[in-house]
């Protein structure tokens, strides 16, 4: 039998496939579609301290192999999270990560702290790259002193693994990554959408009320594993890939470049079994090619 | 909600660009209500990526019918698929029509614009069957855009065409047609699913005269079924306005509760 387990040093996942924050609601969404329990995990949206609205819609557009949103981070906030939505959680044996966000590092700091009273979270990956939330896609993971900043106020704060969720929209991914890293994140998740928009030739304006948006899905993937590539041979710290991933091929060429670990984006939008069929075909590719354990093929990449 | 990967299509028929599919998805039929909707994956490719929404425009044992037209390439290429291949289908998604014993013997009015026709179908079916008398109203650009015609008057339905450039049936816009009949019909209940101004028109109306009115809303819809927070519209909800998912809550929602956007400048 294949052993699909990884081992991120803080935690071990019971196969590599987890499902990315914002894609997968709150996870019980998809409880009449897939058994959860199968998951190596799964993010759950982003929570600020309190419930919030989100941007105004449209919020959605699609473009060739993509998805640009501009959703806003809406949500329930923190308590009615623990309150209500995270007692169903943890009736599932499967990592749960919470996507923790904030307008200022205290309010990083203050979700966390909040979330450290409650049981069944095995670690919190820190939403500092969501393009959606400030003025022209501003976020902390744009630069390496706010990233530093945020991240080692959150790690002081917090009782638990500390994963930091990178940008793509800078031009030295690098150089972020090693501040996180400095901070003493213990992973890191890469990366979050790019800023982009559309446009309405008719109306002559743009299509999302945001102006801008998030790009993700399979058009994103190549930039995503160049970035991946790169950050995996400077740091010493896990990496989990997140871009474009929808088959079992697409999370392999990651893992063989160097992630650890990937998130499941907008292909769970698609088909909501997409988890679970990755985590089949990873053990069909293993079984195949005589694997005992998915982790020997992580960073094989021959350059 | 379930998915099935492999809804054969069992039936077909087009008018110019309007299309009706009948499906065979035992699954789905069996829970099938009144102005649900099922997510349709057009493309095992990427492109359409995202799966695009159909009113359930009728279902009848095992079976269950969409009815759409072509307003770009998710449509135009799920035109081109053939009876005995199959779709990949969720559903059925959202909240539906309230329908039920209550409206036995009472008189119902259902507005369609377009392909807003769609929901109504399955609507009168469900509502006939519990005794009520239903009247629809039937609004297009032209003749051409009125397809369902023949099947809501084999169903013994009784119809009320409008069209825009009055090439069938009343000449002008369904809404105007609602209004002139109204209080003729006087209606327990009016259902609507259609152009966003038409609804606002029929919203009105049925405010001013105080009956009960729900409408089927569109949105453009990410996941369909509650994950992404893509379709949100503003909802009042206890007195309070909040953004809606629209594929959860809805699509169909009383006239209290809806905020419609403001019209363009
Ligand atoms: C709950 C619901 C039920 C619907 N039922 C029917 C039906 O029974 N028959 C029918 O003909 N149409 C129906 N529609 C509209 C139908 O989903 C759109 O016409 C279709 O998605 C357009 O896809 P396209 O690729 O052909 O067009 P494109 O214009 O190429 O689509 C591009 C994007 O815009 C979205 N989009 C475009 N127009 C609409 C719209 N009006 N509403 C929502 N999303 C849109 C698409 O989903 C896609 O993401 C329904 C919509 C909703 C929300
Ligand atoms: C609709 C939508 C909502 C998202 N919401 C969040 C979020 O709340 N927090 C976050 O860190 N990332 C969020 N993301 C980003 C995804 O987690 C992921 O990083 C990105 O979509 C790239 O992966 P993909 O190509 O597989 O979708 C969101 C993405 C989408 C499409
Ligand atoms: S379409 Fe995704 S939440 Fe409604």
């Amino acid at each position: 039998m294949t052993d699909l387990s990884v081992d991120l040093g803080f935690i071990k996942l019971k196969n590599p496939v987890l499902a990315a924050s914002g894609t997968f609601g709150y996870g019980l969404e998809f409880s009449p579609f897939i058994d959860l329990n199968k998951l190596g995990g799964f993010v759950v949206k982003g929570l600020y301290f309190s419930p919030r609205p989100g941007n105004l819609p449209p919020r959605l557009v699609e473009t060739p192999g993509g998805l640009i949103n501009a959703i806003g981070l809406p949500g329930v906030g923190v308590e009615r999270f623990s309150e209500e939505i995270l007692p169903e959680l943890r009736k599932y044996n499967t990592a749960i990560i919470v996507n923790v966000c904030g307008e200022s590092n205290e309010e990083y700091a203050s979700v966390v702290e909040r979330l450290n009273k409650e049981e069944g979270i095995s670690a919190y990956e820190l939403n500092i790259s969501c393009p959606n939330v400030k003025k022209d896609g501003l976020c902390p993971a744009l630069s390496p002193k706010d990233t530093f900043s945020v991240v080692s106020l959150v790690k002081k704060s917090s009782s638990r693994p500390v994963i930091t969720k990178l940008s793509p929209n800078v031009t030295d991914i690098v150089e972020i990554a090693l501040s996180a890293q400095e901070a003493g994140t213990d992973a890191l998740s890469l990366v979050n959408t790019f800023l982009a928009m559309a446009v309405d030739i008719e109306t002559k304006k743009p299509i999302l009320a945001n102006t801008f948006g998030g790009l993700s899905g399979p058009a994103i993937k190549p930039l995503v594993l160049r970035m991946v590539y790169q950050v995996v041979s400077h740091v010493k710290i896990p990496v989990i890939g997140i871009g474009g991933i929808s088959s079992g091929k697409d999370a392999l060429e990651y893992l063989i470049t160097g992630a650890k670990a990937v998130e499941v984006g907008t292909a769970n939008f698609i088909d909501p079994e997409t988890t679970v069929k990755i985590i089949e075909e990873l053990k069909t590719y293993c079984q195949k090619k005589g694997i005992d354990k998915i982790e020997t093929i992580i960073g094989t990449l021959k350059v | 909600m379930i998915k099935d990967p492999q809804a054969l299509i069992v039936g077909k028929k087009n008018w110019e660009d309007y299309y009706l599919f009948s499906l065979e998805s035992s699954g789905i039929a069996s829970q099938a209500l009144p102005g649900q909707f099922i997510m349709v994956r057009i493309s095992a490719q990427p492109q359409p990526l995202l799966r695009r929404p159909f009113s359930i425009h009728s279902k009848e044992k095992k079976n269950i019918e969409i009815f759409f037209q072509i307003t770009g390439l998710g449509t135009s290429l799920l035109s081109q698929k053939r009876i005995g291949e199959s779709l990949d289908i969720l559903g059925p998604l959202g909240k539906g029509f309230v329908t039920g014993e209550s409206f036995q013997d009472k008189v119902i009015v259902a507005v369609g614009g377009g392909r807003g026709i769609a929901p109504l179908y399955f609507l009168s079916q469900e509502l006939c069957s519990s005794g009520a008398s239903v009247k629809i109203f039937y609004g297009g650009k032209s003749h051409k855009d009125l397809p369902l015609k023949e099947k809501f008057e084999k169903d013994g339905i009784e119809l009320f065409c409008s069209t825009d450039d009055g090439s069938f049936g009343y000449k002008g816009f369904v809404s105007d047609f609602f209004k002139a009949e109204l209080e003729k019909l006087n209606p327990s209940c009016v259902f609507a699913c259609g152009p966003e101004e038409m609804m606002k028109k029929i919203a009105q109306i049925t405010q001013e005269k105080n009956i009960p009115a729900e409408f089927s809303l569109e949105s453009v819809m990410g996941c369909g079924f509650g994950a992404c927070w893509g379709c949100v519209k503003k909802i009042k909800k206890n007195f309070k306005e909040e953004w809606t998912k629209i594929c959860e809550e809805g699509p169909v929602f009383s006239r209290e509760e809806i905020i419609w956007t403001e019209e363009e400048k």
